[in-house]
């Protein structure tokens, strides 16, 4: 039997399959989390230059990874909704950009307070950092542009022009790095190997899919009630229990 | 063409040519995204001459002064090819070392040397505990010492 893949990507569908998913992507994030935070925080060791401050680095770097990961599911939900008309990956870009600019923001609030004691400044206009402020701008515009405009089909389709136009951004902050001298340090994870201490990456990589999870079941909880607001006057919607009583 | 494909290859379009127009915009701002200059740069006069800039690279081995005040700083930013002395009043950051990565801004007085407003520390990406680091010093050491205690090989 061939497996219908548009089956759910109709809201209707969709919209209690996301239900059944949350509580097992919530749960195993905090259970993630809390693996993660134990690991770095108690069983990795401290670092030789920079001693106990480095283990910000288990909250940064997992946020940072993942603020540009969603900005790109943010722009490829948002360029299926512009290409195929469909309801479903408009909401869904609408519903990641939130959680994207909050990873943003923890990104580089957690950089400042990593960067006071170590480099000696809470901020530089350096590119690493300028070009993830721009991916912050990106995530609250596009949330500005969509509340701004009424008609929700319209929204989409200006905010998506958005999302998919600032994904250049995206490979800017990852190689900025390497293409201009910065005051921030270069990748630790390469294609060559991680130059990390085993203990160090165990905890980082926990932490990424705890984030990563936490994003999911987030972004789900979110599109659900986008779908409940949106087609609220479609019949399926009324015959919902939660809607009913 | 079905009115989608028209969509996507117009998205697919777009992107691209907006990453080609930054991409042209960046690189003719190089000088200006790159947050400091080498003492190479310096010692070229690429650096700009009466204003303030910043600059990059190691503190040198052995290069570190302090003046009797206790603030006052004198060390030598390298490259490893071209080094430029700096003078620095205040506190420093705990990551300043001798050979470890300094940013400093300040202004080239006529003195000859960079009088910094602020020096920033540098780290590199890579995080081991205190051990690993210890023993990667002395295999870095040994290697040194049995390099040198090879004879010189005559042309």
């Amino acid at each position: 039997m061939a497996i219908n893949w548009f089956k759910y990507s109709a809201p209707t569908t969709f919209y209690p399959l996301a239900g059944k998913l949350i509580p097992w992507f919530a749960v195993s994030a905090a259970i993630l989390f809390a693996a993660g935070l134990y690991i770095g925080f108690v069983v990795a060791p401290a670092d030789a230059t920079q001693g106990e401050f480095y283990r910000i680095i288990f909250i940064h770097v997992p946020a940072s990874i993942i603020s540009m990961f969603l900005y790109l599911v943010m722009a490829g939900y948002a360029a299926l909704g512009l290409i195929f008309n469909t309801r479903l990956s408009s909401m869904m870009a609408s519903a990641v950009a939130p959680t994207g600019a909050l990873f943003a923001f923890i990104s580089l609030w957690t950089g400042a307070l990593w960067g006071k004691p170590m480099w000696g400044a809470w901020w530089v206009w350096d590119a690493r950092m300028t070009s993830e402020l721009i991916l912050l701008f990106l995530y609250l515009g596009f949330i500005a542009l969509h509340a701004s405009i009424e008609d929700p089909r319209r929204a989409d389709r200006a905010a998506a022009l958005l999302a998919i136009v600032g994904s250049v951004n995206v490979p800017i902050i990852y190689f900025s790095v390497k293409w201009w001298n910065t005051l921030h340090q270069g990748s630790t994870i390469k294609y060559s190997g991680t130059s990390m201490h085993i203990a160090m990456q165990q905890a980082m990589f926990i932490m990424m899919a705890a984030c990563w999870l936490y994003a999911i079941a987030i972004t789900l909880m979110r599109v659900r009630s986008i779908i409940l607001e949106r087609e609220r006057n479609s019949k399926w919607v009324a015959q919902l229990i939660e809607v009913k009583s | 063409m079905k009115p989608r494909q028209k969509r996507a290859v117009y998205i697919v379009v777009a992107v691209i040519a907006v990453g080609l127009a930054v991409g042209l915009v960046l690189n003719a701002l190089k000088d200006n995204v790159s947050l400091y200059f080498t003492p190479t740069d310096v010692h070229e006069k690429k650096a700009p001459q009466d204003r303030s800039f910043r600059i990059g690279g190691l503190v040198q081995e052995g290069s570190i002064k302090r003046e009797g005040d206790g603030l006052t700083v004198h060390f030598m930013i390298t490259d490893l090819h071209q080094s430029l002395p700096v003078i620095y009043k205040g506190i420093l950051p705990d990551l300043f070392k001798e050979g470890k990565g300094v940013v400093a801004q300040g202004k080239m007085e006529a003195d000859g040397l960079m009088h910094a407003s602020e020096v920033l520390a540098k780290h590199d990406e890579n995080y081991m505990p205190p051990e690993a680091a210890d023993a990667l010093k002395k295999a870095q050491t040994a290697n040194a010492a049995a390099a040198s205690a090879v004879p010189p090989v005559v042309k």
